[in-house]
């Protein structure tokens, strides 16, 4: 390395004091270091989560004053047959995007070979993940559009009368879920192609020795290996199911008549759209999903800090 | 290698391999190509209903016809104005960030890093009312400048995590030689450390630059308006000007897709390095 | 430093100097104006304006339609310009009752407004004050596929049984009677509003939206099948398309009628449509012994509490109350004036609507969101769409409908 002439100037410009100047400023440093990006993220990030809760127990339409009526918000909640569909969904969207894992598995090992042009394959396999969720929403609501999607127009063919997946408050969701797999499928795909790129080529060798094939040998040797892969794949997916907006708000707008609202999009709408502004009750709502979503990633963060103290 | 290299099986099984790969990419990319060629249809195609044969001709006119009439070009314009400072806002302070919890050794240090990674997963939900109302309070609501300040921190987290993990993956000595040296910190920073996270800079921006670009939650919630407004939520608005228009939807939808894609091609060794940070061992 | 201090305040008598020499004084006006007709009626209006009063400027901010629906919330309390456009009736209300919305009654006062604005006081006044001035307004009604009429032979249909014996006939022919999108829901509420309007009049409507009557009541009920009647004639999977792509199906001649608002006649046309083919009727009679009340949504114009330049803001209100401003303006809207000294624009849509208007002696309603409460707007609308999909759903439909009454008027 070729630091040490950079670093014997500042040393004879120090002088005299310098090893217990040097001291204090160690113990200072990383503060100083720290206090721009902490400070962003406290007032941006952390207060205000603090500060949603406390709008939580208030009557608040964003113009006029609070009103402070206590637990009302979430007894009105406790009564609301939009939050429990919005509820239902965000579960329908959490087991049904774990499929995400499963399929970007199975599309990694069959891209996972050596072939000309496989570099091009994989990129293109990718190519989804990198779209805007706006546009995924798009290309969709096009592709099941009745009358003339190619989604509708393929069931037609074979039904005779079409399926028309976001006019059906029994297929919406299914249909908008669909629509993010498609990326998700993507993002877990590339964690595990480079999970593989990892895999010890001697413990399969010495797998394949003992006669282990297929299946056995995916799930008794690589798995195990692939387990950071997974435990990543795992994080961003449930994250990505619990965080689902940009697709309902581009392809349902939450309906048919707030079939396909997830607890995301309903506090939006209660909070902030046309006929909103009920921000109290939207703050309530994001609490509950704040709820919801702490307990997986207090899991995270409990496994990160198990990896942390082992390091 | 798992699976089976495919050299070592059958010609059958390669050939069918080989089969395999482009039709698979087709049946992946299908509602993809769909939208592509319904991009380059002529308006007169799908009013007589051809909407899947093959267009009468190639009408790349269509655009052009996205950014007539219509604030496309400030909406894309917008986009690179909240993107770039936003990588960059957010790069420089996780670097900082990142350094302090990697190098230093102190109290809170572990708990200061998961309160950065956790607030990275929460529900953009529960920011929601009080950043509005904190960018509408400080004049900054509709504004450019607003909306890439939140970003700037929201993001803090994510690239923290980044930083940190890959300074700590440094070798230690580096920095231990520096301080027998007698270096000051800020040169410890700034003249060793930051040198060599070279790549990890290079692998977030461009995340950061896809992330940011593609966000629509809070270009809704913090702006309207085609001067202030990035893409996606133009795109969302001038999709209800463009209704039946499909042509038009479906050329403006890949215009917006350009440039994250095109970082992808051309960064693509630091994108899948910064998404898969952690996938490996 | 002295000449430091100098200087600063050389510079600052010098920024102060510059407006106070041009003696202009600026006015700001936020508008959601972001379509073409409107925007070139809010232009010509500014101009008009600065013509008569040569030292005031009008800075106009256009908005993104929709988007101006949540902004106007931040501009009130945050950055307030000192006239900003919005809707008539109970939509005003949250800003009026907020104190957001600066009392205009002496405007109406000075210039005898409520003589030439008449049919809009009602619409204009909360706790007897008045908040803003209407400058336009626009019909409701059914828009037809006149060739569709011809080829399946059928009369035009004066009552609501008629109707629905010419839309067999359409059935026959493979054609739907009945369009609509109600993908942004208030397509649905049209059609609920007219429905409600025949079967129990203006006062009834108005009762109904403004909480005091049961959605279990019986009457309500009979909204809904005479709805349902129409039902097995009505496009499927409406839910899932937008107001525009409906228009399609009428100039495509794959469905006869669409209940709309006038402003849709421009999209029928760009779809090819002319006065030949495109015909327009009031709703059918149901009950003959209601007397017949309308739907025509105003919009409006209002000078936020915030306001700097009040003074000249009246002023401005004052010019756009005024007949030959309303006549000019809407013949650019392509909409119906207020004034009532104002002349009509002779298209013939505007015309019959025109007629049905000023000759309805039951009422005039706004829109069903606009004359009930958000909350219950947006549960009503979702419940229409619901009903539309699934009329067998009535019951738990209606008894949700009253659920979130009950709680959205306790205040």
């Amino acid at each position: 390395m070729t630091v040490s002439p950079a670093m014997s100037e500042p040393r004879a410009e120090t002088g005299m004091p310098a090893p217990r100047r040097r001291r204090l400023n160690r113990k200072l440093a990383p503060w100083l270091f720290l206090a721009p990006g902490v400070l962003m993220f406290l007032i941006y990030v952390l207060i205000p989560i603090g500060e949603s809760m406390w709008i939580s127990f208030f009557q608040w339409d964003g113009l006029s004053a609070k009103t402070w009526v206590g637990l009302s918000n979430y007894l009105e909640l406790l009564d609301d047959d939009a939050f429990y569909t919005s509820l239902k969904n965000n579960l329908i969207w959490l087991v049904l995007y774990m499929l995400a894992i499963p399929f970007g598995l199975f599309i990694a090992l069959f891209l996972n070979q050596t072939v000309r042009g496989i570099r091009i394959y994989k990129s293109l396999f990718f190519f989804p993940f990198v779209i805007s969720q706006v546009v995924v929403g798009l290309i969709f609501s096009w592709f099941y559009a009745p009358g003339f999607g190619l989604f509708f127009e393929l069931t037609k063919w074979l039904d005779g009368t079409g399926i028309a997946i976001l006019a059906n408050p029994n297929t919406v969701t299914y249909g908008i879920i669909a629509a993010g797999l498609w990326p998700q499928i993507a993002y877990c795909m590339i964690l595990y192609l480079t999970g593989l790129n990892a895999v010890a080529p001697d413990q399969i060798e010495a797998a394949r020795l003992d006669g282990a094939k297929g299946i056995k040998m995916l799930w008794y040797v690589v798995l195990p290996q692939l387990r950071p892969a997974t435990f990543i794949a795992v994080v961003v997916t449930v994250i990505g199911a619990l965080r689902s907006f940009d697709l309902v708000s581009i392809m349902t707008d939450g309906g048919p008549f707030g079939s396909s609202r997830v607890l995301s999009y309903y506090m939006y709408e209660q909070a902030l759209s046309e006929y909103g502004y009920r921000m109290g009750y939207g703050a309530a709502i994001a609490v509950v999903l704040f709820a919801i979503m702490m307990i997986f990633i207090s899991g995270f963060i409990w496994k990160m800090w198990r990896d942390e103290r082992g390091l | 290698m798992f699976p089976k290299p495919i050299q070592s099986m059958s010609p059958a099984a390669r050939l069918t391999y080989q089969i395999a790969l482009p039709v698979m990419l087709v049946v992946w990319l299908l509602p993809l190509l769909g939208v592509a060629v319904t991009s380059i249809r002529p308006s007169s195609d799908l009013a007589q209903g051809n909407y899947f044969g093959i267009p009468s001709y190639l009408a790349f006119s269509n655009y052009l016809d996205v950014f007539k009439n219509s604030p496309f070009a400030s909406y894309m314009l917008n986009s690179f104005k909240v993107t770039i400072p936003t990588v960059i806002g957010a790069v420089a302070l996780s670097c900082l960030t990142g350094f302090a919890l990697a190098v230093y050794k102190f109290k809170g240090n572990l708990l200061i890093f998961f309160i950065f990674v956790a607030g990275n997963f929460v529900p953009f939900q529960i920011l929601m009312v009080p950043v509005r109302e904190l960018t509408v309070k400080m004049g900054l609501y509709d504004t450019i400048t607003g909306l890439a300040l939140f970003h700037v921190a929201f993001q803090t987290g994510f690239c923290t995590l980044f930083m940190r993990n890959f300074i700590k993956a440094l070798p230690k000595e580096l920095i231990e030689a520096a301080r027998v040296e007698g270096v000051g910190e800020w040169q410890i920073f700034w003249h060793i450390v930051l040198p060599l996270v070279r790549p990890a800079i290079a692998a977030l921006s461009v995340l950061i630059f896809t992330f940011i670009w593609n966000d629509y939650f809070w270009a809704t919630v913090l702006t309207t308006g085609a001067d202030t407004q990035p893409i996606t939520a133009g795109l969302q608005s001038l999709n209800g000007q463009w209704v039946a228009a499909w042509q038009l939807v479906s050329a403006g939808s890949i215009l917006a897709a350009l440039p994250p894609v095109a970082m992808f091609f051309l960064m693509q060794k630091h994108f899948i390095a910064g998404l898969t940070l952690g996938a490996v061992k | 430093m002295n000449i430091l201090k100098t200087t600063a305040l050389v510079a600052l008598m010098g920024s102060i100097a510059i407006p106070a020499m041009a003696e202009q004084r600026v006015l700001k006006l936020f508008t959601d104006a972001s379509d073409p007709a409107p925007k070139a009626a809010f232009e010509q209006l500014v101009k008009g304006f600065e013509a008569e009063n040569p030292d005031v400027k009008v800075e106009v901010n256009t908005f993104d339609h929709e988007g101006y629906k949540t902004a106007i919330r931040n501009f009130l309390t945050a950055d307030s310009p000192d006239l900003a456009n919005w809707y008539a009736g109970n939509r005003m209300a949250p800003f009026v009752n907020a104190g957001q919305f600066t009392d205009v009654s002496d405007v109406w006062e000075e210039n005898a407004l409520k003589d030439s604005l008449g049919s809009a006081l009602k619409s204009m006044t909360i706790d007897g004050k008045q908040w803003g001035v209407p400058y336009t307004y626009y019909q409701w009604g059914i828009y037809y596929n006149k060739d569709v009429y011809k080829k399946a032979g059928v009369e035009m249909p004066k009552t609501w049984d008629e109707f629905i014996s010419n839309c067999k006939k359409f059935q026959e022919m493979g054609v739907d009677c009945l369009t609509t999108g109600t993908k942004a829901l208030w397509p649905a509420a049209g059609i609920f509003d007219y429905l409600d309007l025949r079967t129990n009049g203006y006062d009834f409507h108005m009762k109904l939206t403004s909480g005091e009557i049961p959605w279990t009541d019986d009457r309500v009920k009979a909204v809904f099948a005479e709805w349902k009647k129409v039902l097995p004639y009505t496009t499927k999977n409406v839910a899932a398309i937008d107001w525009q792509d409906a228009v399609s199906n009428i100039v495509q001649g794959k469905a006869a009628n669409y209940v709309m608002g006038n402003f849709a006649v421009a999209t029928f046309k760009d779809g090819g449509m002319t006065n030949d083919t495109l015909g327009f009727m009031d709703f059918p009679t149901i009950n003959p012994d209601i007397p017949r009340a309308e739907e025509a949504p105003t919009d409006t114009i209002h000078i936020p509490a915030g306001a700097k330049n009040k003074a000249d803001a009246k002023k401005f209100l004052a010019y756009v109350a005024k007949a030959d401003v309303q006549t000019k303006m809407n013949e650019e809207l392509g909409q119906l004036p207020i004034n009532k000294n104002s002349s009509v624009g002779d298209d013939p849509y505007l015309q019959a609507g025109f007629k049905i208007l000023s000759t309805a002696d039951g009422g005039i309603a706004q829109f069903f969101d606009r004359d009930a409460p958000a909350q219950m707007a947006k549960a009503g609308m979702e419940g229409f769409q619901e009903f539309m999909a699934y009329p067998d759903h009535l019951d738990a439909i209606l008894e949700r409908l009253e659920k979130v009454r009950q709680r959205v008027y306790k205040n």
